[in-house]
C-alpha cells in the first residue's frame, strides 16, 4: 500500500502564508486563554488535598456535601465525578502536616452513612511541597529547550535551531491553551506530557530538516521553497505514517487507559497533530523567512571538504613517512 | 537457498535471547530471579514526604545538658540556684563561688557550648555552628530512627532515604488496609520520647488550680494522665533521665497478664536512676512518654540495675509498636507532613488493567498497520518491536527499576514511536527502489540515508527524557525511565536488527522480484 507517490512535489511554502494566519490566531488565542482564564494548577504544583473515593453504586454526591458539612475541615470542598458515575473526587485547597491523623480516616468518619464506599487514593501536597514542583517543572521544560536548541544549532545551523524552537512554544502553547480551554487540572502528568510533545514535535521537525538539509547539499538548485517543498514532499510519508501510528497508542490511551491516565493522554493527543502539523508549517517556512542562504552554505560546506581534504592529505603524508 | 549470517543478525539474536532471558521473571512472576518493582500507584501503597522541626532539636539539646548540670551539681554537692533554659541557653547561679572551677571544667566538656561566667551567674549557649549540626543530626537522626522502626514493623523492603536537604522520603508499598496504613504512619510518627520525671510533691495538692505560667514560676510542669486527662500531675521540668539512656524495650505482661514494656537503661543512667531513687524514697516517680504520664508509682526503696517498666492499657499490638518505637530511640525532632500519597490496592489494579489494554490495543493497531502498509518489511519492523518490548521489561528487571503508572504510558509511547524508524528506513528504501536501483543498494542507502535523521531524532528526545528523569519526581521518574530505554533499545532492535534481517534475506528478495510482497509497493 501507498499513500503517496513522489510523483509530483506538492507547493508547501506556496500556502505557508494561510498556516501563518492560523498558527498565529491558535497561539494567540491560546495565550490569551491562558491570561484570562488561567492554567487550572493541580495538587501536584498548587498544593492540597484530593481524596478519590469510589461507590459500590451512583455516588450520592449532594448527600456527601451535606455530609462533609459537618467538619470543619472540609470547608471549601468541592466534590466532582471521576470517570464514572460510581468514583467522585472531593478537593481541597488545604493540607494538614499532622502525620498521625489522616484525612482519609476523618473523610471515612464523616461519610460514614452514606453507603458503601471505598477511599482509594489520598493525595495532600504541602505548600512548600507544590513550589517546588512547579519551580521545577518549569525549570525541566527551559533545560529540556536549551539543551534541544544547543544540538541542533550543534548538528544543524543556528537557524535551523531557532526554526524548530519556535515550532515547539508554537506547538506547547497550543496545548496548553487545550487544556485551559477544556479545564484540566496542570498536574505532574501533564508535565511529562508536555517534554514528551517536545521530543516527539522535535522528533517530526528534524526528520523533515534532515531531507531539507540533504536537498541543500546535493542538489544544485539554488531556490530554497523548491527545496523545502521537495524534502517535505519525501518525508510525507514518514511524517503521516509516524504519526498515525503514535496517535492509535495515544487514542486507545486517551479511550482505554483510565481516568488518572485521561489528562496526560489528551495533552499529548493535541500535541503530535500540532506538532505534526508544525514541522511542516512553521518550523520549515521560518527557514525561509530568516533568509536561509542556501549559497553562503554551499560555500561553508566546500570549505569546511576543503580543510578535511587538506587534513586527510596531511594524515596520509604523515602516515607515508614524508613530512 | 542460503541465507547469510551476518553479525547484525547475530547481535539482534543475542538482544532478544537477553530479552526473553530476563523479562520471564517478570512476565511469569517467578519465585526466583529480578522481578520489575511496582510503583506504588500501580501496587498500592504510601508515600510520604516529611520534614524535621529541627528548631526543636537544639531545644532538646539544651534540656539534656540542662538535667546533666543538675544532676552532676548534685552528685558534687555543689549548690546551684535558679537553674533555667530556653531555647536560647541555660543560666543558673552558683551560691559557693569556690565550685566555679569544678563547674566549669564539667561545662568545658559539653561540645560547642559558649560560657559566659558573670560572678555567681553563669549561662550556657550553644554556637550557631552547634546548632546547625545539631539540627543535621535531627534530620540524620530521624532518618535513622524511622528506618529503624520500618525494618521491625514487618513490611517488605520499605524505603526510607533522604530528599534534598531536609526532607525524609518514605515509601511503603503493600500497605493493603487502613489499619495498617494508620499503624504504619503511628509509627513512624511516633517521638516515643521517655522521661522519668519526679513528682512534686510539695506543691501537687495544688496543681488543678495553677496555670502552666504558676508552674513553670517554681520550674516545675503540669502534665496530664495518658488514660484520663483529667488527672493532672505537676513534676519537675528537668527530668532525672531521659530516652538516650535506654538500652532495651521489650513487651512482657504483667500479673492480670495485661501487656506492659520492660525497658533498661545504660550504666550512666542506672548509676543517676540509683542516685535519684535513693534520694526519693517515700516520693513518687512519674513515668512520662511523649509528655504523658503513664504511672507515677511510689519509690519503696533505692533501685539499682537500671529497669523499670510503662504499663498502660494497650492491646498487645500496641505495646509491640511502642516498644520498637522505644527501642529505635527518640525523635530529636517532631516530624510532619509535608507529602503524603496513598494509593489502595484495587486502584492499583484497575490502573494495571487500564494500562495493559492500553497497550494491547495500541500494539495490535500499530502491528496490523505495519503488515498491511508495508508487508514483509512491516513484519520485519514488528520483530523488532516485540523485541524492543522483551528488551525494555528485561533491562528493568536487571537493574530493578520501578515501573509507575506513567512509566507504562511510557512503554505503550515506545510501541508508536519505535516503529518510526522503521517507517523512516522503508520509506527511503521504497524511495530508492522507485529510482530503479538493486536490491542490495536500496537496503544499504536506505539505512545509511535513514541514518542521520533517526539518530538526531533519537538524541533529541532522549534529552527531553534526560531532563524529565533529573527534574522529574516519583512516578514522573517512570516515564522518563521507559521512554529512555525504548529508544536506546530501538535503536539496537528497529535499526541494526532489522538491517540484519534485510541482509539475511537480500538474496531471497532479490530472486524473488516481488516488491509487493517484501515493501508493498507495485512491482517492478
Amino acid at each position: 500500500m501507498e499513500f503517496f507517490k513522489y510523483t509530483r512535489t506538492f507547493s508547501f511554502m506556496g500556502k505557508s502564508k494561510f498556516a501563518l494566519v492560523l498558527s498565529v490566531v491558535l497561539v494567540l488565542s491560546s495565550l490569551a486563554l491562558l491570561a484570562i482564564k488561567g492554567l487550572n494548577y493541580g495538587v501536584d504544583f498548587a498544593g492540597g488535598t484530593i481524596i478519590q473515593v469510589k461507590y459500590d453504586k451512583t455516588a450520592p454526591i449532594d448527600e456527601m456535601r451535606e455530609k462533609l458539612k459537618s467538619n470543619s475541615i472540609f470547608n471549601g470542598a468541592s466534590i466532582t465525578e471521576f470517570g464514572s458515575p460510581d468514583e467522585v473526587v472531593i478537593r481541597m485547597k488545604t493540607t494538614s502536616g499532622d502525620v498521625t491523623v489522616d484525612i482519609g480516616d476523618v473523610t471515612r468518619e464523616a461519610l460514614k452513612e452514606t453507603g458503601n464506599y471505598e477511599i482509594r487514593r489520598v493525595d495532600i501536597v504541602g505548600p512548600k511541597v507544590g513550589n517546588e514542583l512547579r519551580e521545577k517543572g518549569i525549570m525541566s521544560l527551559l533545560l529540556a529547550i536549551m539543551g534541544i536548541l544547543i544540538y541542533v544549532a550543534f548538528r544543524f545551523e543556528w537557524r535551523f535551531a531557532v526554526a524548530s524552537i519556535v515550532a515547539l512554544v508554537h506547538d506547547v502553547s497550543i496545548a496548553l491553551g487545550a487544556i485551559t480551554l477544556v479545564g484540566l487540572d496542570v498536574n505532574l502528568d501533564v508535565l511529562a506530557a508536555l517534554l514528551t510533545i517536545l521530543g516527539y514535535s522535535l522528533n517530526d521537525t528534524i526528520i523533515v530538516f534532515d531531507r531539507i538539509r540533504e536537498g541543500v547539499t546535493e542538489s544544485k538548485n539554488l531556490e530554497l521553497d523548491e527545496t523545502i517543498d521537495e524534502s517535505i514532499t519525501k518525508t510525507l510519508a514518514r511524517t503521516t505514517l509516524t504519526s498515525l501510528t503514535t496517535l492509535f497508542v495515544v487514542f486507545t490511551l486517551f479511550m482505554f487507559g483510565g481516568e488518572i491516565i485521561h489528562s496526560f493522554a489528551f495533552t499529548l493527543l493535541v500535541g503530535i497533530v500540532v506538532g505534526t502539523y508544525s514541522s511542516i508549517f512553521v518550523a520549515s517556512p521560518i527557514l525561509l523567512w530568516f533568509g536561509f542562504d542556501v549559497k553562503n552554505y554551499h560555500a561553508k560546506l566546500a570549505a569546511k571538504a576543503k580543510r578535511e581534504a587538506e587534513k586527510a592529505k596531511m594524515r596520509a603524508q604523515y602516515e607515508s613517512g614524508v613530512v | 537457498m542460503r541465507m547469510k549470517l551476518n553479525y547484525r543478525i547475530v547481535v539482534f539474536l543475542l538482544a532478544i535471547i537477553f530479552g526473553l532471558f530476563f523479562s520471564i521473571p517478570s512476565l511469569l512472576q517467578t519465585e526466583n530471579g529480578k522481578k520489575v518493582t511496582l510503583g506504588l500507584d500501580l501496587q498500592g501503597g504510601l508515600h510520604m514526604l516529611l520534614g524535621v522541626k529541627t528548631e526543636e532539636a537544639t531545644l532538646s539539646r539544651i534540656k539534656s545538658i540542662t538535667s546533666s548540670i543538675k544532676h552532676f551539681s548534685q552528685r558534687k554537692d555543689i549548690l546551684v540556684d535558679n537553674l533555667i533554659f530556653d531555647e536560647s541557653g541555660v543560666s543558673f547561679n552558683l551560691l559557693d563561688s569556690d565550685d566555679t572551677k569544678h563547674i566549669k571544667e564539667f561545662l568545658d566538656k559539653i561540645e560547642g557550648a559558649a560560657i559566659v561566667i558573670n560572678g555567681e551567674n553563669i549561662s550556657l549557649s550553644l554556637s550557631q555552628e552547634e546548632i546547625e549540626k545539631t539540627k543535621k543530626q535531627a534530620i540524620d537522626q530521624a532518618i535513622e530512627t524511622i528506618r529503624n522502626r520500618l525494618d521491625q514493623f514487618g513490611l517488605a523492603e520499605p524505603v526510607v532515604a533522604r530528599q534534598g536537604e531536609e526532607k525524609i522520603l518514605v515509601q511503603l508499598a503493600g500497605i493493603k488496609t487502613q489499619e495498617e496504613e494508620q499503624r504504619a504512619r503511628e509509627l513512624i510518627s511516633r517521638a516515643a520520647k521517655l522521661e522519668l520525671m519526679a513528682v512534686d510533691e510539695d506543691r501537687i495538692a495544688r496543681v488543678h488550680g495553677m496555670s502552666h505560667a504558676d508552674a513553670a514560676s517554681y520550674g516545675d510542669v503540669i502534665l496530664e494522665d495518658a488514660k484520663n486527662s483529667q488527672i493532672k500531675y505537676l513534676v519537675r521540668e528537668i527530668p532525672i533521665i531521659d530516652g538516650g539512656m535506654l538500652t532495651n524495650a521489650s513487651v512482657g505482661f504483667d500479673q492480670n497478664n495485661r501487656p506492659i514494656i520492660n525497658f533498661s537503661l545504660n550504666a550512666e543512667g542506672a548509676e543517676i536512676f540509683g542516685d535519684f531513687t535513693g534520694r526519693s524514697v517515700g516520693k513518687r516517680l512519674a513515668i512520662v512518654l511523649d509528655g504523658k504520664v503513664y504511672s507515677a508509682p511510689n519509690i519503696n526503696e533505692r533501685i539499682g540495675g537500671g529497669s523499670g517498666q510503662i504499663s498502660g492499657d494497650y492491646t498487645v499490638m500496641e505495646a509491640k509498636d511502642l516498644a520498637i518505637a522505644l527501642r529505635s530511640g527518640a525523635l530529636l525532632a517532631p516530624i510532619y507532613l509535608m507529602e503524603k500519597r496513598s494509593v489502595g490496592p484495587s486502584l492499583g489494579a484497575e490502573s494495571i488493567q487500564a494500562s495493559m489494554i492500553a497497550l494491547i490495543g495500541g500494539f495490535i493497531l500499530v502491528i496490523f498497520f505495519m503488515v498491511t502498509y508495508y508487508r514483509a518489511a512491516g513484519v520485519i519492523a514488528n520483530i523488532a518491536l516485540i523485541a524492543n518490548l522483551f528488551i525494555i521489561l528485561a533491562v528493568m528487571s536487571l537493574f530493578g527499576a520501578t515501573l509507575t503508572l506513567p512509566g507504562m504510558a511510557g512503554i505503550v509511547l515506545t510501541v508508536g514511536m519505535a516503529v518510526d524508524a522503521n517507517v523512516i528506513i522503508s520509506e527511503r528504501i521504497r524511495e530508492l527502489i522507485h529510482q530503479g536501483v538493486s536490491i542490495h543498494k536500496a537496503i544499504e542507502d536506505g539505512y545509511s540515508n535513514a541514518m542521520s535523521a533517526i539518530l538526531d531524532a533519537n538524541i533529541t528526545t532522549l534529552i527531553a527524557a534526560v531532563v524529565l528523569y533529573v527534574y522529574g519526581t516519583g512516578a514522573i521518574k517512570g516515564f522518563a525511565i521507559t521512554i529512555s530505554i525504548g529508544i536506546l533499545a530501538s535503536m539496537l532492535t528497529a535499526i541494526l536488527g532489522t538491517h540484519g534481517i534485510y541482509q539475511m534475506l537480500e538474496t531471497k528478495i532479490q530472486k524473488s522480484k516481488n516488491n509487493r510482497f517484501w515493501f508493498g509497493i507495485k512491482g517492478k
